[in-house]
């Protein structure tokens, strides 16, 4: 829980205290539980407002949408996949991944997987995240971070040709699937 | 005709929101024809799998078999 917080809020302190007020809360309140699983998933509820109100109050300070350094760079980057006609370069083509079942079997896979998060600069990390983790549509992100559909569009966009890219380059080598 | 830039958004914006009927067309067409675009929406949707059982792994470490 605490990795995952983390994950989303790029700062331990931050954290620690959000899980912390999960925690504390879950327990304060009258519910019962059936079981392990069903506290998991209650703790796991307020953490995620908890998650979503902090993002909340740092998009008020920063500017989701200003374009760093680091997103010119992944926008770059992708550019140079295509040719001038907008088609596949050939050496950048989309290749195929194989069973996706089986590699989600694989422990290491996670590993790469979340080092690949990791390397998402933070802004497009936080937007990728709030719709694919903590899945809310993407009106509401855009809502609720300020930005405009068109926005939210690229960033997703921006966000899922990195981590593709990043998945491609460090787990799915070029050349090894089977097909 | 669509190019494969433009087919990438489409495809990714295909996992926000329905597509209307001409994108869905004019994207269809596309990867019909396009290799490496068919192997992108896969890989799309490799990526929200996986972002699905990231959290389950996440959310019932000791049970991963039943999704909530």
């Amino acid at each position: 829980m605490l990795k995952f917080a983390q994950l989303q809020l790029r700062d331990a302190a931050l954290a620690e205290d959000a899980v912390q007020e999960a925690l504390v809360a879950a327990l304060a309140g009258e519910r019962s539980f059936s079981g392990r699983s069903a506290l998991k998933t209650w703790v796991f509820s307020i953490l995620r407002n908890k998650i979503v109100d902090l993002i909340r109050v740092q998009s008020r300070t920063t500017n989701i949408s200003a374009l760093g350094e680091d997103e010119a760079d992944m926008d770059a980057t992708f550019e140079e996949l295509f040719k001038d006609n907008a088609h596949w370069r050939p050496e950048a083509r989309p290749f195929g991944w194989g069973d996706p079942a089986e590699t989600l079997r694989e422990e290491r896979f996670w590993e790469v997987f979340e080092t690949c998060l990791n390397h998402l600069p933070e802004k497009t990390a936080r937007v990728f995240m709030m719709r694919e983790f903590l899945e809310f549509e993407t009106d509401e992100v855009c809502r609720e971070l300020s930005l405009t559909v068109s926005n939210c569009n690229v960033i997703l966009h921006r966000a899922r040709n990195g981590l593709r890219r990043c998945l491609e380059g460090s787990w799915f080598a070029p050349g090894v699937s089977a097909c | 005709m669509l190019t494969c830039k433009d087919a990438t958004r489409l495809m990714s914006e295909a996992q926000d929101r329905p597509l209307s009927v001409g994108e869905k067309l004019q994207l269809e067409v596309h990867l019909a024809m396009c290799r490496g675009c068919s192997n992108f929406r896969e890989q799309m949707n490799f990526l929200r799998l996986a972002c699905r059982r990231f959290m389950q792994r996440r959310n019932g470490d000791d049970d991963g078999s039943s999704p909530s």
